[in-house]
């Protein structure tokens, strides 16, 4: 853990309905920091623990075991001095469906130290024009906005979203991703949890792929998509009774008449089947190659069992 | 926990929060302006009731039926007002995740629930403001012999019921549930309460219980502070009124301490899942 460090979690544990058999541990052990700036995204499947985990570091649960501190400081015992620098969007909460957009920017407002102006906050959401609408006849995606809007409210230094773009139209997820990256060019540290992994891999400096509880991947998001190899996969045709050659880097698995490749070097092991097909004058069937992406480790994580073991002998541990 | 009236932060922060917080359930509340006409115009209408009903009147002595009235309208707007309202306000802002998003922000815990309760209290002390009022200019009501002591009630009997509405919101899962879970605490309080038969009626064991429900001790208060009158009859001076007040203020404390236990225990800052 750096000096840099805004927010670090060591061996962070949560339980849920004691420690009888009854009980279930959502999270099972989790390390990590997060560095003044950037964005950490935590990735996994639903249940996974990502909510259970953001929960401890936003002071709103106690761990049940381990140590978090935010901004140097224990986020729940110490919450009147950690929540004023900090700025939360849950994953679900609620605002009176009764009051409009912008009583409830003054609501909230009149809660914060060291607001900013209201409509400028709504206007960052693009909300402005619904300020005097009712928080009732919002649809799904605006009521998301909203809430963004009372989470940056306060210019927190950190901020944690929890799925911030669930539910936005992919116009709306965009203008949002905007909106996150103006933020940490300012500076902000802001810790969010999504299953876009698109939104991941365009705004995070570091992510964390949860499974089960635990952390099995961290790193920034061309390591941990590194972890996964690249592949290539096709179909011989049909009666082809030669043993296939060995070719640059690769293992090789058959299944009937579909061949999958996995490359540690996409382009030299593609070239050489190339070769390889051309020199036999063979039609590879359904020709497939794809490169590392973000997509197949997580993919392969949520296939697994859950062990944090490797999942294939050509895995890099880029587990920082 | 206890709403605020008794933990409440003393910083000028604090107040701004609650402030804040109130100002919204204000609104929400003047959106429903007909309900909240209807609950200013109650006690006026049930004074001007009464004085139509002649057979009351003679019965008691005009002056008597005013402090009669008072008390009763009272015990009413604690049971209902404060009561009743704030389980339904906290149970309909904890089911559509409002306490939930509150607590991520600045506000403490203690600071979201006095913001909560701050308009169901002020209703409750209009009310009584209107009751007030309205008896003095139909019955004409005696000066008090003790407002000292009508104060005590009114502010220790608010207490009660705002952390008794707080546990009771605990075992009510939405707003329709309400009308049923809160009928104990609305119906057996107000039965031995004194208002509707006097307490001496009642058997030695059954009285002791009766003076030591949360709303008996409000109307033995008010009855005192209004017009110097024991539980039992008598006349008693202004000094001696505070003697006999000591054992239902004791009581009242003890139900806010044991109310603040059991929301402290029991409270839901969002819905069961």
């Amino acid at each position: 853990m750096d000096d840099n460090s805004v927010i670090t979690v060591r061996d962070l544990r949560r339980r849920y309905g004691g420690s009888g058999s009854r009980g279930f541990d959502a999270v099972r052990g989790v390390t990590f920091s997060v560095r003044r700036g950037e964005l950490f995204a935590l990735l996994g499947t639903n249940g996974a623990g990502k909510t259970s985990t953001m929960e401890v570091l936003e002071g709103l649960a106690p761990p049940t075991q381990g140590e978090v501190r935010v901004l140097g400081r224990d986020p729940r015992r110490e919450r009147a001095l950690v929540r004023r620098r900090m700025g939360i969007m849950l994953q679900e909460g609620g605002f009176p469906a009764d009051l409009t957009v912008a009583e409830t920017g003054r609501m909230w407002a009149g809660t914060l130290s060291a607001p900013r102006p209201v409509g400028e906050a709504l206007e960052l959401v693009d909300l402005g024009h619904r300020a005097g609408v009712a928080v009732r006849s919002l649809s799904g995606g605006e009521r998301r906005r909203l809430d963004l809007a009372m989470a940056i409210l306060g210019r927190p230094e950190v901020l944690f979203l929890d799925e911030p773009t669930t539910g936005l139209d992919p116009e709306s997820r965009r203008r949002t991703w905007l909106l996150i990256r103006e933020l940490l060019e300012s500076g902000t540290t802001v810790v969010l949890t999504t299953h876009y992994l698109e939104e991941a891999e365009e705004l995070a400096d570091r992510l964390a792929i949860m499974h089960q509880g635990r952390i099995v991947r961290m790193g920034t998001p061309a390591e941990v998509a590194a972890w996964q190899p690249a592949r290539i996969s096709f179909q011989l045709p049909e009666g082809w009774r030669e043993p296939f050659p060995e070719l640059a880097g690769m293992r090789v698995s058959v299944t009937g008449r579909g061949v999958m490749l996995q490359a540690e070097d996409l382009q030299r092991t593609l070239t050489a089947l190339l070769e390889w097909a051309k020199s036999r004058d063979l039609v590879l069937g359904a020709l497939d190659a794809r490169s590392t992406s973000l997509e197949q480790a997580f993919l392969a994580v949520a296939a697994s069992s859950g062990e944090p073991v490797n999942y294939n002998d050509n895995a890099k541990d880029v587990a920082a | 926990m206890s709403a605020g009236i008794v933990t409440m932060g003393s910083s000028r922060q604090s107040g701004h929060r609650i402030a804040a917080l109130s100002r919204a359930e204000g609104v929400l509340l003047r959106r429903n302006r007909i309900a909240l006409l209807t609950a200013l115009a109650l006690p006026a209408v049930m004074v001007f009731a009464l004085k139509a009903a002649p057979a009351v009147v003679d019965a008691g002595g005009a002056r008597g039926v005013g402090a009669m009235l008072l008390t009763g309208l009272t015990a009413f707007a604690l049971l209902l007002a404060v009561y009743y309202n704030l389980v339904a306000a906290l149970v309909a802002r904890r089911e559509e995740l409002v306490l939930k998003r509150l607590r991520t922000g600045e506000t403490t815990d203690a600071e979201i629930l006095a913001g909560t309760a701050a308009p169901a209290i002020a209703i409750a002390w209009a009310q009584i403001a209107v009751a007030t009022v309205a008896a003095v200019a139909v019955f004409g009501v005696a000066p008090p012999a003790n407002a000292v002591l009508m104060l005590v009630a009114l502010i220790l009997g608010t207490a009660v019921f705002a952390v008794l509405a707080a546990a009771s919101s605990a075992a009510t899962r939405t707003v329709e549930m309400a009308q049923v879970t809160t009928l104990p605490v609305l119906t057996i309080p107000f039965a031995f309460s004194g208002l509707l038969f006097p307490l001496a009626l009642l058997p030695e064991p059954l009285r002791w219980l009766a003076q030591a429900l949360p709303l008996t001790p409000v109307v033995t208060l008010m009855r005192l502070g209004l017009t110097g009158t024991a539980a039992d009859g008598h006349h008693l001076g202004m000094a001696a009124t505070f003697g006999a007040a000591a054992i239902p203020v004791l009581v009242l404390a003890a139900w806010i301490a044991a109310g603040t236990w059991a929301a402290r225990r029991w409270f839901r800052w969002e819905p069961r899942r």
